[in-house]
Parts: structure tokens; C-alpha cells; sequence
């Protein structure tokens, strides 16, 4: 299970942020390689962004996130990154979907209140994150109860060798 | 109170009182993956614990998204992909047969089925009146094993369709034009349900270009009901049998009712970097365009290549823009050969790719250079989607592509029809 409250560095990106975005597709044939696949990550979109990455920060997006491709490669080089946790506005249902699967968090709320470097302490079971450099306390959209108990699993797979099968 | 096309199908398959906002369990009649989220899929299922497919019958593979592979590492894929096919006894459908979609409309898809892809525009298949939607690989590696997944019961946006298309315009000026009123996520989670008095007119070549766009605004599905179109569309595939009507109860509650008039619509473009940036063909007039890409998922069918080949007849390709042509499927490349167009197109100086997503993505069969545009017909501009993140990519209809081709630049198809 991600850590129920957690605290970390929000690395701020704009809107419509795609999969192609986050993973190139030219990429491709990288993906049965993820440590290589994910060298690529934000390549086109922020330089260094690996070497800008600290376990445990937060990606904080405007609307849209994850938009195009079904490619879970997104997310999953995103988590291997070591970010924590997305907040965004909104987010691309297949992205959101799969970043659930792999047990990284994805809070949709007003990330306006968030500039790019301030702390951020996020209650997962509360759905509420706290600005801790501006005191802003965001609440986030709250999650079906089946996503919500994947994501406490740490994703689908650990979710679905538990349960054998989906509950509601 | 009535249903919605999305909460009937899922009622029906979910045994249950699908309402929009609610979540079911369904089974699912067809669930599928492609030879560049396939890998994952596998990874996960056997990482699932699961040894079999549930129904193997109702799982295939598509190798078209990087066919022929133009890469060591990818051609390892394909033969993992080959292998568990064989292991599991799921459908494989080989490189060149074409893209999933259009087999997946070609040989699968019914109305009423629930269809699940390891694929975003597994939408397509709405068009047939399937709630067919796209999913990442752990999703799709767990339907398999389970024969079933979850949903959440989408609220339906319904768009009203009337009057006909003027001279050159068509159902892929349509579809960007809605994605460009709704915005590039406009629509996420909804379902979209088309309707209105145009319906009957909108062959099954249209409606599959228009529900593959869906995705572009965020919907979850894109629906048609099923009617006359889609009973003589599965006939001709020679799978009259899975045919039933299947309609909204005239009672469903929508979220948002829009309407289109389609005389009022003309030939759009979508500009870079995203989908929703269309603007009336007028605006790019004039655009140098070093490549033009007929094919996809969106527009590689016959009706697509027969209006190319019919605007470039007895004409040629301006010098300096490459024409590439990729049939969505070997069945359209056979009757696009029938028919005299592939001659045709290669006449005026296309260069003719296997059916499959060719230079879609950019992993093959057209990657663009640094600073180069590309008119295409597919369903997606992003940067870097064709391999180059330096270079520029419009979307619009094959008519509006074939004028570009002939011009080098941006063109309004009415000028050379």
C-alpha cells in the first residue's frame, strides 16, 4: 500500500500533458526493458527529469493528465521515477485506470493552489492535501471504493492474488 | 426510467441495474491486446498467477502497431507474443493482417457485446454498437484471466446529428469538429451516444471514423445504436447472425444534449500540438507539408482510399511531399486492388504501406524529420507522435489529404474536386 500520509516536493507541469508526453511512443521498443524504458521519461517535455526527481515528490498537473494512449508504460516509469503521488485537475480515464493498477496514487483536485516547489503533505485515506508552504488544505475528488481498495492492495495485481476475483 | 445505449448494454451484460455513476462487474466477449502494450500484458498475467485464458475463444493478439518490425527488441515481442498465443490458444492475427480496430470490426464486434483492448481507440468499435473501450495492460492481463472486469457506469453526452454533408466534407470533419467544441477532455468518463435523423445515412465507414475519435475528448465510448446500417455492414462480413437492433429507450436520461447540423459543418484541420486545436481547413491554407499520411484506424478504410484515389486521379504528388497510403486491413487492401485505387494512388506517386498503423506512431514507415510537417489522416497530432517531437502534424480527411498532396501545402479539397 503507497503510504497513507506522506510528505514531499510538488514538481509543477501544465495541462493536456499525453502519454507521449510522459513515454515517446518511438520509445517502443524499450518497453520489455523498463530501467532502460525509463531513462526516456518527460523526455521531450522537461531535460533531466530523472536527475530533477527526489523519492517521494509529487507531480502536480493542471487538466487532462495522461491523455492518449492506453500505454501503462506511462505511469509505471512515472512511479519508478520515485514520485509518490500525481494531483491534477483532471486526468485521462485509461491513464487514471492504470496509474491506480500499478498502486500510484492519482488526487484530483484544484492544483492551482500548488506553485511548482512547495511542500505538500497528502492524507490518502482522507483524500486531503495540505499545502505546507501556503497552509492551503485542498480536498480531493473522492475514488470508487473498488479503485480506492486496489490502490490499498498497492495495485491490481496484489489486489487480485488476494481476492481471487473483484469484490464490490 | 430509460436507458442510455451505455447503461442498456451494461444492464444487459451485468445481469444488473446499470445507472450511470454506479459500478458493474461484466463479462466481456472479446478482450484484446497489440504488439506494443502486449509484452506488459503477459508480464502481468502470468505475474497474476492465472495459467489460462478464461475464454480463449474470446481473447486475440494483433501484431500491427510496429509490423514488420523495424527493431531487434521488437521483433523479441512479437515472438513473445506468438508463444503465448500458441500456450493459451487465443486468435493471432499476424503482421499485415491489419490494425486491431478494424479486425475487431471486420470479425468481432457485435452489437450489445462489451469489448475491452489493451488499445485507446478500442472506442471504434462503438460504432457497431459494442461498449467497447480501451484499457491499460494490467486491465486487460486480468479480463483475460477473469473472463470479466468492472465499470463504472459512464453518463452519456447525446449528440444529435442532422442534414448531410456538403461536397467535401466528411465524417472525419465531423468528429474533429466535435472534439473541437468539447475540448481535449471535454468528455472524460462520458459516454458519447450518437442520434438524430443523419443516422441513416452515415455509412459503417463513418461511424467507425467517427467513434475512433472519441477518446480525442476523453470519452469512454463512443455509441451508435445498431440499425439497418450495421444488420447490412455484418452481413457483408458474413456475420448476419450476430446482428440485433439495439436502441436508447426514448426516456434515457442525458447529461448534455448537443446538436450538429452536418450541412453547416466544412473541411477541418487540427493544428499542433493537440487534437482539440481544429480551425476551418481556410486557416492552413498554405502550409507547406513535406509528408501526407492516408491510412489508420481513423481513415485507412475503403471508402477512405476510394475518395483519395478518386481526387488524385491523373494527377501526381507535388515534388517535394511524400504521399504514404497503408490500408487498414488486408481485406480493404485486396478491394482497394479490386477496384483500381491502389494502381491509381500509385500512379500519382504513393508509396503503398502494409495494412497496419504504419507511421501512426512513430516507430516506423515515416518518421519525420526535424522541422518537417505532415498532413495526416490519423486520430492524433501530439508531439512527438511521429517519432519526432522537431516536427509538425495536422490531422484531417482523406479528401482534404490527397489535395494537400497534390498541392504540397494545405488545401481545401473543394478547389481540386
Amino acid at each position: 500500500m503507497p503510504e497513507a500520509v506522506s510528505k514531499g516536493k510538488a514538481i509543477k507541469l501544465g495541462d493536456d500533458i499525453s502519454t507521449d508526453d510522459i513515454i515517446p511512443g518511438r520509445f517502443a521498443h524499450l518497453r520489455s526493458n523498463l530501467p532502460e524504458l525509463s531513462k526516456h521519461t518527460f523526455e521531450d517535455l522537461i531535460p533531466n527529469f530523472a536527475s530533477r526527481v527526489n523519492q517521494g515528490n509529487f507531480l502536480v498537473a493542471g487538466k487532462n493528465f495522461g491523455s492518449g494512449s492506453s500505454r501503462e508504460h506511462a505511469p509505471l516509469v512515472i512511479k519508478m521515477s520515485g514520485i509518490a503521488a500525481i494531483l491534477a485537475k483532471s486526468a485521462a480515464r485509461i491513464f487514471f485506470r492504470n496509474a491506480i493498477n500499478q498502486g500510484l496514487p492519482v488526487l484530483l483536485c484544484d492544483t492551482d493552489q500548488i506553485n511548482d516547489g512547495d511542500q505538500l503533505e497528502i492524507n490518502l485515506t482522507e483524500g486531503v492535501i495540505t499545502n505546507l508552504t501556503s497552509n492551503a488544505k485542498l480536498t480531493s475528488t473522492k475514488i470508487p471504493s473498488l479503485m480506492f481498495a486496489i490502490l490499498k492492495e498497492g495495485g491490481l495485481i496484489p489486489y487480485i492474488k488476494k481476492h481471487k476475483d473483484f469484490e464490490l | 426510467m430509460g436507458k442510455t445505449l451505455a447503461e442498456k448494454i451494461l444492464s444487459l451484460k451485468a445481469g444488473a441495474d446499470a445507472k450511470s455513476g454506479g459500478i458493474v462487474i461484466a463479462n466481456v466477449d472479446l478482450v484484446f491486446l497489440q504488439d506494443t502494450t502486449g509484452p506488459l500484458v503477459i508480464k502481468q498475467f502470468k505475474e497474476s498467477g492465472f495459467a489460462a485464458i478464461a475464454e480463449p475463444k474470446k481473447a486475440a493478439i494483433f501484431l500491427d502497431h510496429a509490423a514488420p518490425s523495424p527493431a531487434q527488441q521488437i521483433s523479441n515481442d512479437h515472438v513473445l507474443l506468438r508463444h503465448f498465443a500458441r500456450e493459451t490458444n487465443c486468435h493471432i492475427y499476424e503482421v499485415g493482417n491489419g490494425i486491431c480496430h478494424q479486425l475487431v470490426a471486420e470479425h468481432f464486434a457485435k452489437p450489445g457485446n462489451i469489448i475491452v483492448g489493451a488499445d485507446s481507440h478500442t472506442v471504434t468499435a462503438g460504432a457497431l454498437c459494442a461498449f467497447a473501450t480501451g484499457m491499460g495492460s494490467t486491465d486487460i492481463a486480468i479480463a483475460m484471466a477473469l473472463g470479466k472486469t468492472w465499470f463504472r457506469v459512464p453518463e452519456t453526452f447525446l449528440i444529435n446529428l442532422s442534414g448531410s454533408f456538403r461536397k467535401g466534407v466528411y465524417a472525419k470533419d465531423l468528429i474533429l469538429s466535435l472534439i473541437g467544441q468539447l475540448g481535449a477532455d471535454g468528455a472524460t468518463y462520458k459516454a458519447l451516444e450518437f442520434g438524430g435523423e443523419s443516422l441513416a445515412r452515415l455509412t459503417m465507414s463513418e461511424r467507425l471514423t467517427i467513434a475512433n475519435m472519441v477518446v480525442e475528448a476523453g470519452a469512454k465510448v463512443g455509441l451508435f445504436p445498431s440499425d439497418e446500417v450495421t444488420q447490412s455492414f455484418l452481413s457483408a462480413q458474413g456475420r448476419g447472425d450476430g446482428y440485433k437492433p439495439l436502441y436508447p429507450d426514448a426516456d434515457a436520461s442525458y447529461e448534455r444534449i448537443m446538436s450538429l447540423n452536418l450541412a453547416s459543418l466544412e473541411p477541418m484541420v487540427s493544428f499542433p500540438h493537440t487534437v482539440d486545436n481544429v480551425r476551418p481547413v481556410s486557416e492552413a491554407k498554405g502550409i507547406k507539408v513535406q509528408q501526407v499520411f492516408i491510412g489508420t484506424c481513423t481513415n485507412g478504410r475503403l471508402e477512405d482510399l476510394a475518395l483519395a484515389a478518386n481526387i488524385l486521379k491523373g494527377k501526381k504528388r507535388y515534388f517535394d511531399t511524400r504521399l504514404l497510403v497503408a490500408p487498414v486491413s488486408q481485406q480493404v487492401l485486396l478491394q482497394a486492388i479490386e477496384k483500381g485505387y491502389i494502381h491509381s494512388l500509385v500512379e500519382s506517386g504513393a508509396v503503398i504501406l502494409p495494412p497496419g498503423c504504419a507511421a501512426c506512431l512513430g516507430l516506423h514507415q515515416g518518421i519525420l524529420a526535424d522541422g518537417e510537417a505532415c498532413l495526416s489522416t490519423a486520430n492524433r497530432n501530439f508531439k512527438g507522435r511521429m517519432g519526432n517531437p522537431e516536427a509538425m502534424i495536422y490531422l484531417a480527411s482523406p479528401a482534404t489529404a490527397a489535395a494537400s498532396a497534390i498541392k504540397g501545402e494545405i488545401t481545401d479539397p473543394r478547389e481540386v474536386m
